[in-house]
């Protein structure tokens, strides 16, 4: 086994590298590799952008922001669509935050050691339920209970806020994000926990030890100290909810115009092209393209913020623990 | 109960008494008595790691828990502040009174005690996301104090205690991890001590410091006599001799549980100890 | 027991001491009931958040055993109102796609991942952003992507779906197989050096095996979720009525079956796609807790 390649080379030589690149064919296919990976994400990259010019050069960016979506008027607008995917993102979030950091909390500090792990794992197995299963669900098993009891119960109890107009259909922007909430709820538990049990003991003992009771040391301590990484847990969670695509679009009722209740039916970004793109050619295939692109510049800035603000406090976040987009 | 070892004490001790009766300590103090712990045991999860503790704690004393690794110390030092309440198999039997309080009494409030009896620990650990000040006023927010006068107050007094105040006084506001550790440890006595307890404990507080940090800091904690009582784990033979006025050495026992071994003024435990494991140790023979 | 006695000269400290003594009795009545509210809400939040995962799975299983019988694992799809249909081309659709997409994306994450775990330079951070990105992407534009650079040229086939599966699974592998061989403690690879191995077999022989567990986990979850998605194969294998084991040809899958039974009002329809849920979940979950199972075993094997 023994070959000139075991004399130090340059790349060996190279400071502050744990490993350094290796040498001779095994180098060239390593590279190759890498850079095939990197061809494929520039040639995907390229084809939305690309295929999404049409409609750029004929209608600048203005319509992006416009609330009309008619194809077969020739009127494109992207509005609407931007909105629904605000909203289903905003009622998940508002759901996930409270409920996600509580179960976090619970997790890492309340649970005993025992069930932690049972617990911790049911959790994360949430994630591992494919999303059209979600879809299937939320319109077979919720939709009925939304309609006959959650939006009326809703629209009794906070009618007054003048958000909760319109008919009970069941399906639309509520149960949307609902089920977008149910999705994205293990990502935001699961890195929320790792970002709170790593927190280091001695905090936690110092606090107790001055006189502080559970939740103050919980509250001034451990929360204070994984703040960055409980921000990054939640911009991680933002960014799946904005992405989900499938379960969503069987639960909101797809319409194409500005929703005005939180019990309306609506659309987003995804599911927008989701429904439309088999029948799509044309000018609104290259508008479909363009949502594409516009959600796409949306996710990958929401993703890099997150993997920033959680790199730092855990290490790799990513990696294995991925949950379903679509 | 006995934790003496059967053997005559030697000669010109007579100041001693008790060996036969049962009553453990030697009755030359005259101060009074601010922790009295009777037949103290620690287990977890059935399995016991100290036992057999009784000893009396004095007012403006410092009391040193000395002996090798694994003797105990430490798990006796918290279970003088309730910190293995949080551990579900943590057993702690005998009796433990601080003043007139049954420290694990039915009717004891655990925060209200750990205001009362206050630790620093091995590592310095200030709060990194407060700054100096909020650090050592964090223990008077935690029970509730919210004047700022008396927090303004109780800051200064505890930080010129804990030496600290000259090098920090015009800059209250940074953060605490810009000192250094030497600085960290004494924010961390600080802390406790803006609390006012009566009762500070210290386990192994100058293990992690270098030397010059070490020495300031033991004289630091001589300094504090007057101002609270103070019960300190070190495994430094020459610290507890330098620190402090009374000893407790225990040793782990064949059932893998530590136990009081002797328990005496310092100057006697390390020149005429009574017990021939304590003169091994002392000697340093082993641990 | 007497009481304790400080002497006058200590007496600013006497005083502070009652202030604060008073202020933390005040005070902890209050304090505890907050704290026995919030760890109170904390645990409610715990039993909320295992609620769904119970629901799902519990309404899935009841809706879709139902339709598990002969003809729904020997029988292809069939239009609603022609009787006997069942999803045996969405299994054999989903297991082809699904065994394609893992055959290729396994070397080539494994390979990236050794590349990126081997250097630190500027480029491979580039290649470690771009990976975490594409994590992200949603999995519709992936659909969409493959449709328009494979599917105008090519037509519709299943190798095309797996194409569009891969996109998604390799960088998850990638970035799993590096984590995992980051993992691996240096000295082995230097024990390797310097008993004169090139660097190619000491990476078959000493890194991949010891940095296995990571990688067979993540490539578990990875093949999870790439057999889960709906949207990559809705442009790009378009579904089929018939059995084909030909990865070229357009094939059916089982997200594709739910996905389209559930648009139709048919019960009949809507059975066999809960069915194809159930099923669908069951390989999903076998995947997520195998890997997890997994993963705890050979930990414990290596020391």
């Amino acid at each position: 086994m023994v070959t000139d390649d075991t004399k130090p080379t340059d790349g060996e030589r190279r400071p502050g590298g744990r490993r350094s690149l290796p040498n001779g064919a095994w180098r060239a296919i390593l590279i190759v590799v890498a850079g095939l990976f990197v061809a494929l994400v520039v040639w995907f990259l390229y084809s939305i952008v690309d295929q999404a010019r049409p409609i750029f050069s004929q209608l600048g960016i203005g319509w992006i922001f416009h609330a009309t979506w008619n194809p077969n008027k020739n009127q494109y607008g992207l509005l609407p669509f931007i909105l629904g995917t605000i909203e289903t993102t905003a009622i998940a979030m508002v759901l996930a935050v409270p409920i996600g950091l509580g179960t976090a909390l619970a997790l890492a500090y309340l649970v005993p050691p025992k069930v932690k792990a049972v617990l911790g794992s049911a959790v994360e197995l949430l994630a591992a339920v494919p999303s059209i299963v979600y879809g299937l669900w939320g319109l077979v098993a919720l939709a009925p209970l939304w309609r006959e009891y959650v939006e009326p119960f809703l629209s009794s109890v906070l009618g007054w806020t003048g958000l909760f107009n319109g008919s009970d259909d069941g399906v639309g922007l509520l149960l949307a994000g609902t089920i977008l909430f149910i999705m994205v709820l293990p990502t935001m538990v699961a890195i929320s926990r790792d970002v709170l049990a790593v927190v280091p003991r001695e905090q936690v003992e110092g606090a107790m030890a001055l006189g502080a009771t559970r939740w103050q040391v919980l509250r001034k301590v451990v929360l204070r100290d994984a703040r960055t990484g409980l921000l990054g847990a939640f911009t991680l969670a933002t960014g799946r909810a904005l992405g989900e695509t499938v379960a969503v679009a069987l639960v909101i009722g797809n319409s194409d115009y500005i929703a005005h209740s939180l019990k309306a039916p609506s659309a987003t970004l995804a599911s927008l092209i989701f429904n439309n793109f088999g029948e799509a050619s044309g000018t609104e295939l290259a508008a479909l393209f363009g949502a594409g692109l516009v959600l796409l510049v949306i996710g990958l800035a929401v993703n890099a913020a997150a993997r920033a603000l959680v790199r730092g406090r855990v290490g790799a976040a990513g990696g294995a623990t991925s949950v379903a987009v679509a | 109960m006995t934790t003496e070892s059967v053997h005559t004490p030697p000669a010109g001790a007579g100041a001693d008494v008790g060996l036969s009766t049962g009553e453990v300590f030697p009755d030359r103090h005259e101060g009074d008595v601010v922790m009295r712990l009777r037949d103290v045991a620690v287990a977890f999860a059935g399995r016991t790691a100290v036992r057999d503790v009784s000893f009396d704690v004095y007012n403006h004393e410092i009391t040193a828990l000395i002996g090798p690794s694994g003797s105990g110390k430490t798990t006796l030092l918290r279970a003088l502040n309730r910190m293995h309440d949080t551990v579900r198999s943590a057993k702690v039997t005998g009796s433990i009174r601080l003043g007139d309080t049954d420290v694990y009494g039915p009717d004891t409030d655990p925060t209200l005690l750990r205001a009362r009896v206050g630790m620093v620990f091995q590592r310095p650990n200030p709060f990194p996301t407060m700054s100096i000040y909020e650090n050592a006023v964090a223990g008077l927010r935690f029970n509730g104090v919210r004047k700022k006068g008396l927090l303004d107050e109780a800051a200064e007094s505890s930080l010129v205690a804990a030496a600290l105040w000259d090098s920090v006084k015009d800059r209250l506001k940074a953060h605490a991890s810009t000192l250094s550790g030497g600085e960290q440890q004494r924010l961390c006595i600080a802390r406790a001590l803006a609390v006012e307890p009566e009762v500070l404990l210290m386990d192994e507080p100058t293990s992690a410091l270098d030397p010059i940090a070490t020495k300031r800091i033991e004289e630091l904690i001589g300094e504090l006599k007057d101002r609270v009582t103070i019960i300190i784990v070190t495994h430094n033979m020459q610290q507890a001799m330098r620190v402090s006025d009374q000893c407790a050495f225990l040793l782990m026992g064949d059932d893998k549980a530590g136990e009081l071994i002797e328990f005496s003024a310092t100057s006697k435990l390390f020149s005429q100890p009574e017990d021939p494991r304590t003169l091994d140790y002392v000697n340093g023979r082993f641990g | 027991m007497s009481v304790l006695t400080l002497d006058p000269a200590n007496d600013p400290i006497l005083e502070r001491r009652r202030l604060i003594r008073e202020a933390a009795a005040a005070s902890v009545r209050r304090r505890k009931l907050s704290s026995t509210i919030a760890l109170g809400l904390c645990w409610v939040f715990l039993g909320l958040a295992v609620v769904p995962l119970v629901a799902v799975i519990a309404y899935t299983f009841a809706k879709g055993i139902v339709a598990w019988n002969a003809d729904f694992f020997t029988q292809p799809t069939k239009p609603a109102g022609i009787p006997d249909g069942g999803v045996s081309n969405a299994i054999i659709g989903t297991v082809i796609i699904g065994a394609v997409a893992t055959l290729v994306t396994i070397p080539f994450g494994l390979l990236g991942g050794l590349f990126l775990a081997e250097s630190d330079g500027r480029v491979a951070s580039a290649i470690r952003f771009s990976a975490d990105l594409m994590t992200g992407v949603p999995s519709i534009l992936i659909g969409i992507f493959g449709y328009v650079a494979l599917v105008k040229e090519f037509g519709y086939s299943g190798l095309i779906g797996a194409f569009a599966i891969g996109m998604i699974m390799l960088p998850i592998i990638m970035r799993a197989c590096e984590t995992a061989i980051r993992g691996v403690p240096g000295h082995l690879q230097e024990a390797g050096l310097a008993l004169g191995a090139r660097r190619f077999v000491i990476a078959r022989r000493v890194i991949v095996p010891a940095a296995l567990p990571g990688i067979i986990t993540g490539g578990l979850l990875a093949i999870a979720r790439g057999v889960g998605e709906t949207a990559p194969l809705l442009f790009t294998i378009f579904g089929s009525q018939f059995v084909t084991w030909n990865p070229t040809k357009p094939m059916d899958a089982l997200p594709l079956v739910i996905y389209n039974n559930s648009q139709q009002p048919d019960p009949t329809l809507l059975s066999v796609a809960w069915g194809a849920a159930l099923l669908l979940m069951v390989m999903v979950l076998a995947l997520s807790i195998g890997s997890r199972v997994l993963a705890a075993y050979l930990q414990k094997e290596r020391r």
